[in-house]
């Protein structure tokens, strides 16, 4: 019973997947890119979650950590490219 | 252009010692969990990466005053000095040793010369990083 809830959650989350790389490659802007492949970050590690229950182990426990810093850390790099046209500033003025 | 980043500052300063502590735990339960030098070097670096995304390359060069190619020296001064110390014992290159300790407020712990060797990995994968990303970062 609780296996194929968690087969059917699998395939759901593979779906939202499916659904947002359609934005990533169809949105008008960069903005919405960048959006789109934070989601898949989020998406993705919850379907870490998910096969890491089915599979009965708690060795993706770091996976997850590890892929929601990488997808912080990208969306912030995304983001101040998109506003700024550079991702690392020299010096500020303050 | 005054820009106002007072968000994403504060963020980072939390958020750089959440990486940064889960990066040495990693790096300290790599023998018996997944983990080890490579991936805590990457995710030491990433907090630093953070740090300068948040702020600029030059003040984080005056809070963090590493030189990061001599860091890459010592780590893999450490790693030579790990695997050569047996043989002036008689025993082969890269020999191990391990032996159990008893530690003020842990316990009995086990200590093994691995770790030094996995702290150079540790050295140099973040002085590799971090001198990739401040020699790009910086076009002067």
């Amino acid at each position: 019973m609780i296996h194929t809830l968690l087969l059917v959650a699998l395939a759901l989350f593979s779906l939202s997947i499916a659904i947002t790389l359609y934005r990533v490659i169809k949105g008008p802007t960069m903005p919405d890119r960048a959006i789109a492949l934070d989601t898949i970050g989020v998406n993705l590690l919850s379907a870490i979650a998910i096969v890491s229950i089915v599979l009965q182990t708690k060795a993706y426990l770091e996976a997850i950590l590890i892929l929601g810093i990488l997808a912080f850390i990208g969306t912030i790099a995304f983001t101040k490219y998109i506003e700024r046209g550079v991702v690392i500033e020299r010096k500020s003025d303050r | 252009m005054k820009t106002n980043d007072m968000i994403i500052q504060f963020t980072a300063k939390i958020v750089f010692f959440i990486i940064f502590f889960f990066a040495i735990h990693i790096f300290l339960a790599g023998h018996y969990t997944p983990g080890g030098g490579f991936v805590g070097g990457l995710l030491a670096s990433s907090a630093i990466v953070l740090l300068v995304l948040a702020f600029d390359i030059k003040t984080v060069r005056t809070v963090i005053p590493v030189n990061y190619t001599t860091l890459i020296g010592i780590g893999l001064l450490l790693a030579l000095a790990t695997a050569a110390f047996p043989m002036f014992k008689g025993d082969p290159f890269f020999t191990h040793y391990f032996d159990y300790f008893t530690l003020p407020l842990i316990g009995k712990t086990s200590l093994h010369t691995a770790m030094l060797f996995d702290t150079g990995v540790f050295l140099v994968v973040v002085g590799v990083t971090m001198t990739i990303i401040q020699t790009i970062g910086e076009d002067e």
